[in-house]
Order: C-alpha cells, then sequence, then structure tokens
C-alpha cells in the first residue's frame, strides 16, 4: 500500500475513533432533537396541515429536510471542533511536521466528517422509519446528494476551524449562518408557498438545493431543477477544497 | 552520498508576523553521525530554527537541505528523514501512548502492523509499556516527555532533533534519556540536541553551535571549544574567617564571603604557589573544588561578548 493511503486511513480511522469515543456528543443529540421534531412537527402540527402533495404527508414531507439538518450540522460540527481541537491542543503539528501532503491531511479529517454525517442520517433514517413510511425513489440521487451536502460542509468546518483563535470562534457559525440557511432552506416548507421576494431570495440559499435534490431522491419531490442543484453542491465542494488546499499549502493560520 | 551533510543550513532567516527578527542569517553544517548541540540563552532562536528545519515554521528566506534533500522543494523528502522532539508537549492528551505512536507511524505511511511492533519496542525502550494503554493526560511529566522521544523514533529517522528534551526532568530520568540517545547516535543516527543544562552538552555532544539573538556567535568541536577556556577558578572553603589577602601576580583571590575565596588562574597554573601564599597569610584550606561547570563559564563569556558587541 502507498505511503499516503496509509496516511490517509490514519487520519481517518482517528477521526472515526473520536467520533465513537464521544459518541454522547457526536451520535446521541441529533437522534434526540430529530425524534422530538419527528414527535412535534410530524404528528402533532402535521397532522392538521394534512397533505404537502398526493399522497406525502406533512411529516413524510419533512423527513430529508430533517436528515439534510441532521448531516449539515453534524459534518460541520464534527471537522471544526476536531480539527480546531488538534490545532488547540498543537497536536496538529504531528501531521504538520509529517511527510503527509496537505490534500492527504485534507481528505483523512474529510472522510471522518462524512463518515459521522453518514452515521447520523442512517440514525435519524431508522427513527423516521418508527414515524412515518416513506421509501427510497431514487436511492443514487440520494446517496449522491447526501455524500455531495456533507463534503461541502465539512470543508467549510474545516476553513473556519483553521480561522478560529477561539472556541467560541466555532460555535458562532453555526448559530449565525447555518441554523438560518437550514431553516430557510425549505427544511419545513416549499419555497412556492412564499410570495415575491422572499421565494427569489430562497433561490439563493444553497441549502435549498440540497434539500430539494434529497427530497426528490427520497420523495419524487421538488421545488428546484436537478441539474442547477447538483451544479451548485458540485461547484461549492470544488471552490471550498481548493480554498482547503491553498490554506494547507501555504501553512495559513497553521505554520507561524 | 556519505559525503552529504546530514544537515546543511543556509542563510536562513525568519522575521515573524509580528515583527520579531527570530533568525538574522544561519547558515550551520551538521555531518552524518554527529551529535550536535545547539545551544543558546532564551529566546536565541534555536526553536525557531528547529520549527523551520520540521517545517512547522515558514522560513523567510534561505533553505535547509536534510541529507542534501530540501525543505522548502521537497519537503515530504525531507521530513521522511526527520524526528522531531518538540520544546512543548504536542500530543493529544486523550489518547493512550500506544495510539499515539501508532497513529504517527501511519503518518509516516507505516504499515499498521509494522507500527504496532516499534510502539512496543520503543515504549519499552522509553520505560513506558506500563502506561501505554493509560490516557497520556495520566502520565508524568517525565513521562511525557519520554513519550515524545518514543513517538519520534517510530519513523525510525535519519536525523533526531532534540528541543530541551531533558527541561524539567529528574537527574535519574535524564542520564537514562542519554543513554538512549547516546544508543540511537551509536547505531548511526544524526542527533541535534538543544538544552539549557550545558554539562549535558559537553558530556554527549561533538560538535557545538552557539546562537544568540538569532546569529550564530559560535561553531566549531566540543573539544576546540573547551581547549578556549584559558581560564581557571577554584572555590576554596577556609578553617578560619579571613582577614587580609595575600597578593599574588598571577592568581586572582577574591573573598566570597568570610569562610569562602575565589581563587582564578591561567589554565595549568601551579597550585604550589597559591597555596604558599595562603599559608604563609596563615589562612588554611579545609577544601577545594573547581568552579561550576567549565562550559558554563565560557558560555556566558561569549553571550557577554556578544552582547557588548550589539
Ligand atoms: N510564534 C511566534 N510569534 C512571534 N514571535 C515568536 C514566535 N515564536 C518565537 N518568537 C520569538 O522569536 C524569538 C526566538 O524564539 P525561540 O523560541 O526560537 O527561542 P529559543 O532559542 O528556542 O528560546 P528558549 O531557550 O527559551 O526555548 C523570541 O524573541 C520569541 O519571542
Ligand atoms: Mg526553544
Amino acid at each position: 500500500m502507498s505511503a499516503n493511503l496509509i496516511a490517509l486511513g490514519t487520519v481517518t480511522r482517528r477521526e472515526v475513533a473520536r467520533i465513537l469515543r464521544i459518541w454522547t456528543q457526536t451520535l446521541l443529540p441529533s437522534a434526540i432533537t430529530m425524534t422530538l421534531y419527528f414527535v412535534i412537527f410530524g404528528t402533532m402540527v402535521g397532522s392538521r396541515i394534512g397533505e404537502m402533495a398526493p399522497g406525502v404527508g406533512y411529516i413524510d414531507y419533512i423527513v430529508p429536510g430533517l436528515i439534510m439538518m441532521a448531516v449539515i450540522t453534524n459534518c460541520y460540527g464534527n471537522i471544526s471542533s476536531s480539527f480546531f481541537g488538534a490545532k488547540f491542543g498543537h497536536y496538529v503539528e504531528e501531521m504538520l511536521a509529517s511527510p503527509m501532503p496537505g490534500w492527504v491531511i485534507l481528505s483523512g479529517y474529510v472522510a471522518g466528517a462524512v463518515l459521522r454525517g453518514v452515521m447520523v442520517s442512517i440514525i435519524v433514517l431508522i427513527i423516521s422509519l418508527f414515524f412515518t413510511d416513506i421509501h427510497l425513489h431514487h436511492p443514487l440521487i440520494t446517496l449522491v446528494t447526501v455524500l455531495l451536502t456533507a463534503v461541502v460542509f465539512s470543508l467549510a468546518g474545516f476553513v473556519n476551524a483553521v480561522f478560529a483563535r477561539k472556541f467560541d470562534d466555532i460555535a458562532l457559525v453555526p448559530t449565525f449562518v447555518l441554523a438560518p440557511l437550514t431553516y430557510l432552506g425549505g427544511v419545513f416548507y416549499s419555497v412556492n408557498a412564499l410570495g415575491t421576494p422572499w421565494r427569489e431570495i430562497s433561490y439563493a440559499n444553497p441549502v435549498l438545493y440540497m434539500v430539494n435534490a434529497f427530497r426528490y431522491g427520497l420523495l419524487d419531490l421538488t421545488d428546484v431543477s436537478l441539474s442547477v442543484a447538483f451544479a451548485v453542491m458540485a461547484g461549492l465542494a470544488v471552490v471550498l477544497a481548493a480554498v482547503s488546499l491553498y490554506i494547507l499549502e501555504r501553512g495559513i493560520g497553521l505554520r507561524a | 552520498m556519505m559525503n552529504v551533510p546530514a544537515l546543511d543550513v543556509i542563510e536562513l532567516k525568519k522575521t515573524y508576523a509580528n515583527g520579531v527578527e527570530a533568525l538574522k542569517g544561519i547558515s550551520l553544517t551538521v555531518a552524518q553521525g554527529d551529535f550536535f548541540a545547539l545551544l543558546g540563552p532564551n529566546g536565541a532562536g534555536k526553536s525557531t530554527l528547529i520549527g523551520i528545519l520540521s517545517s512547522l515554521v515558514n522560513a523567510s528566506s534561505g533553505d535547509a537541505r536534510i541529507f542534501g534533500v530540501s525543505i522548502r522543494s521537497q519537503r515530504s523528502t525531507a521530513m521522511r528523514l526527520i524526528g522531531l522532539v518538540p520544546q512543548e508537549l504536542n500530543f493529544n492528551q486523550f489518547e493512550k501512548p500506544f495510539d499515539i505512536c501508532v497513529n504517527q507511524a501511519g503518518f509516516y505511511g507505516i504499515p499498521r502492523a509494522e507500527a504496532a511492533r516499534r510502539a512496543e519496542k520503543y515504549l519499552k525502550q522509553l520505560v513506558l509499556w506500563d502506561k501505554a494503554h493509560d490516557s497520556a493526560r495520566a502520565l508524568s511529566g517525565g513521562m511525557k516527555r519520554r513519550l515524545m522521544i518514543a513517538r519520534a523514533m517510530m519513523s525510525e529517522p535519519r536525523l533526531l532533533i532534540l528541543d530541551e528534551p531533558t527541561a524539567g526532568v529528574d537527574i535519574e530520568i535524564r542520564r537514562s534519556m542519554w543513554k538512549f540517545i547516546s544508543a540511537i547516535n551509536a547505531a548511526g543516527t544524526t542527533v541535534i540536541l538543544t538544552t539549557h543544562y550545558l554539562e549535558e552538552a559537553e558530556q554527549l555532544c561533538r560538535n557545538i553551535a552557539i546562537i544568540d539573538h538569532g546569529r550564530i556567535i559560535e561553531n566549531t568541536s566540543m573539544r576546540r571549544l573547551l581547549a578556549k577556556l584559558d581560564v581557571e577558578t577554584f572555590v576554596l572553603d577556609l578553617a578560619d574567617p579571613v582577614g587580609a589577602l595575600p597578593e599574588l601576580p598571577s592568581v586572582q583571590l577574591r573573598c566570597i564571603d568570610e569562610l569562602t575565596l575565589e581563587a582564578e588562574m591561567a589554565r595549568g597554573h601551579d597550585l604550589n604557589s597559591l597555596f604558599a601564599a595562603l599559608s604563609a597569610a596563615g589562612i588554611t584550606v579545609r577544601s577545594m573544588r573547581n568552579k561550576a561547570n567549565r562550559l558554563e563559564e565560557l558560555f556566558v563569556r561569549l553571550i557577554e561578548r556578544d552582547e557588548a558587541a550589539a
């Protein structure tokens, strides 16, 4: 096996070990919040809203958005706190002084975060089966959407961690940026229900494309064109990966 | 290839973002197999130089070659040759020593089975094996330093750089570290060591560089450096309180307190004339010892000279 592959496996394995070691902070919270969402919005509120489309109840409608929400917060949170922790505890130096090229370090951290995103989505999906009886319409689209979204927000979390100087700096973005973007990204409603200009403004929100592509995969329902959705996700992933690699190559925020 | 130096530093300069000029142009060569001491007062720039060599600090200009491999243009290849024991603790305190070592090897592309074998070997050699599966946080300060040595050995580097590995370590463990590092060196690894314990450098190292204010003010062999030391000072403990001191042409006598004298004289000067003069003055000497460490004296003088020149 090549040295870089072994190194990549080492970084990824360490990340997964961390996720499992502190599972009460990494896997449990989403299980609890999502169960609450299902109970409150799905069962109590949803029963009064009625069907969102023929044969699609409100609870079915919000399942894809809730899974996306969990993926976004978990991927972002995983990489930002793990990488910032490595910086804060100085053990990022173990990697920076090693022969590992920047892309190996980045890929290892992203793989760890994406795996947490996948673990959490499986947990949320399993919980959702207690409340709904959705079945996968387009498995491949569902999978690609989850992975792309996970990669995009992992990379964003990485950039955040590099520039963060204190723990507050990695807590601010989820509260002030990610939460509004996801709540306004059509998790709980269809943007078609919005009037001008809110509907047009919503189209500037990348989360809208992720939620809708995922909803298409699960329910065969979408407010946006799929090709536009995939272009937005892939475009963001490429741009963020380029920024992250540039940061690692130059050592910005990492090497004095 | 035998003639390629283990380390070749070429006009390295470093100015930190806050404007501190930590290195003002350093050039240095360390031969293969050498045991090299990098000395200098606090803030001289030793850790900055080591940081650049291990690619943790970006140089402002200049380059360094590790066995001929440039750290600038072939960083990865160069890093494969270096093992680093940093001055500050930099492992994850929540991980176990065994995992810290195995992961370190993984970063260098060493397969897991081999990594586990080496982790056991080096943790045992550094007397940490019984702590291998405890949280690293639970190790004592001296154990943490040894853990960083074990970790640096995981890639079995050709050049081992240790930045104050014995700081705050008790004398027994310091001795065991010396033994370990000397054995590594004897087996062919080039070693660069920084320390503030000068007797440690004197005992272990063959060649030496002294850095002060980001410049090299001395770079020579330990033997030649010590030969430069032309003055010796003895401390004399007296039997009775001393009155007037005798005058001697080539010995400088100083009263430290009423029962202690210091005698400074040229190296090789005979002691008989000193004792004759002391006896004549009615002074009885109870015991005598060489003052402090020889290297220490020289070091202080070199730094003072550098200070005066600045
Ligand atoms: N990250 C940094 N940012 C700004 N200045 C720094 C940084 N690291 C070191 N310095 C400054 O650079 C100079 C050299 O520091 P360095 O740590 O290299 O000294 P040293 O010789 O290792 O000292 P010591 O024996 O105390 O470890 C000092 O003036 C120090 O304050
Ligand atoms: Mg230092």
